[in-house]
């Protein structure tokens, strides 16, 4: 990292987090509000590594009842059966259709672990005041920003398979109890993607810079 | 303008944007964030799209999707007859985050960006609660699932598609506009744009007069 590269923290300068105003934040008033649109002003999104921790932990303890536990019952004449989210994935691939069973697979098997794993990564790397491959990081970022919604892929399919299969005593199918602890690991891991702040990445390069000065 | 510094929002480096041509984009030089395109009429354009999406997401919440049927018996179901099933099979949680990711939270996404556009058209002051339903129509378009949604519903059909014959109803069509639109007013919308109008808080000026706050860039240059 070269030197004088001017930011905005150290300038005393926050970018409002509403209307994007770059604003003089004083240190010595308890709070700041943005002349613009009058929200708090904050130099870093607020307690954001402890949040973004305690979003990951929650998550990852949900991730495991969300795979062991059934999502689905189909019931039919044959009898009831008890599908997991990797048993619906297995049925995809048997019934013929695998670039189906792969896009399921990557949406709510791979994705949800990777967004963990990746921010676990950032955060680890931002609390050792890495100061390698910032850019690199700030993409991997933006990445677990963008994918993060796709998670909620297999919600949509249980709730309109449960909506459309509903021919008792033909056929039927319940969501099972799976499916909350699916769906609460993907809306955490939206959570956690979003109180994590890329500037931190950066702010270790910076105080490094000061401590050499 | 171009000589107002702006903070990149992903790595915190101060810069300055040049004048940008039409369309023309400013990324971050360090870590690569666009900072700012230029997109001339793009909230005119966004206007036209939310009142064609309003009306194509009436159509497609109307009407079925699709339909199964099997053994001389026929079933269907609406975007929000997914949710619905889920809340009677006793999924209220699950249900109410399929409702919102697929009904309440495009809904809001066009209803609040048309009041926001047709308010900033109220130029060259535009009402600063314009300035707070921004930060919705942020928080909706987040929520809005509606892509997702289209290929749970292929999914779930390739499923059902062993099991029984699926009709496909006019709902999926209109669902299937209705995506399109959507990501056709997220890439003309130019918040930034009104923002630049919008009126600047009571408290706001008198903070300033009680200088808690400095004079910021964006002060200095009136």
């Amino acid at each position: 990292m070269t030197a004088r590269e001017p930011m905005a923290m150290p300038s005393g300068l926050a970018l409002c987090k509403h209307c994007g105003l770059l604003s003089k934040l004083m240190t010595t008033h308890e709070t700041s509000y943005c002349l613009r649109c009058g929200n708090e002003l904050s130099f870093r999104r607020h307690e954001a590594i402890q949040r973004t921790w305690a979003f990951i932990i929650a998550a990852a303890i949900c991730y495991i009842p969300a795979n062991i536990l059934p999502v689905m019952t189909s019931i039919t004449l044959t009898g009831a059966e008890d599908d997991t989210i990797l048993d619906g994935v297995v049925m995809l691939y048997a019934t013929g259709s695998w670039p189906l069973a792969l896009i399921v697979l990557i949406a709510s098997v791979m994705i949800p672990m990777s967004k963990l794993f990746a921010l676990a990564y950032l955060l680890v790397t931002v609390q050792r005041r890495s100061l390698k491959s910032n850019r690199e990081r700030v993409q991997l970022y933006r990445i677990v920003e963008f994918i993060g919604r796709w998670s909620m892929l297999d919600v949509f399919v249980i709730s309109f398979t449960v909506a459309l299969v509903q021919m008792k005593p033909l056929m039927a199918a319940q969501p099972q109890t799976g499916i909350v602890f699916f769906a609460a690991v993907v809306v955490l891991t939206l959570f956690a993607a979003q109180s994590f702040d890329p500037r931190l990445i950066w702010d270790s390069a910076n105080s490094m810079e000061n401590r050499n000065e | 303008m171009p000589d107002n510094p702006v903070a990149c929002p992903d790595c915190d480096l101060l810069q300055h944007i040049p004048l940008l041509p039409s369309r023309g984009k400013a990324l971050c030089c360090r870590c690569g964030k666009v900072l700012a395109i230029n997109k001339p009429g793009g909230n005119e354009r966004t206007l036209a799209l939310a009142i064609g999406a309003a009306i194509v997401f009436v159509i497609a919440n109307a009407f079925p999707l699709m339909g199964i049927s099997a053994a001389g018996r026929e079933v269907d179901t609406t975007i929000i007859g997914g949710a619905w099933a889920m809340w009677q099979e006793g999924n209220q949680l699950t249900a109410a985050l399929v409702g919102l990711c697929a009904v309440v939270a495009p809904a809001g996404y066009i209803m609040v960006t048309m009041v926001v556009l047709v308010a900033a058209r109220r130029y060259p002051s535009v009402p600063s609660w314009v300035g707070e339903l921004l930060h919705w129509t942020k928080l909706a378009q987040e929520w809005a699932m509606a892509e997702v949604m289209m290929l749970g519903i292929l999914v779930a059909l390739i499923k059902i598609a062993d099991l029984a014959t699926v009709v496909i109803g006019l709902g999926m069509f209109a669902a299937g506009t209705l995506i399109a639109l959507l990501a056709a007013m997220a890439i003309n919308f130019d918040p930034e744009e009104i923002w630049t109008h919008v009126q600047w808080t009571d408290d706001g000026a008198r903070l300033l007069a009680n200088s808690t706050q400095t004079i910021d860039y964006q002060e200095a240059k009136k």
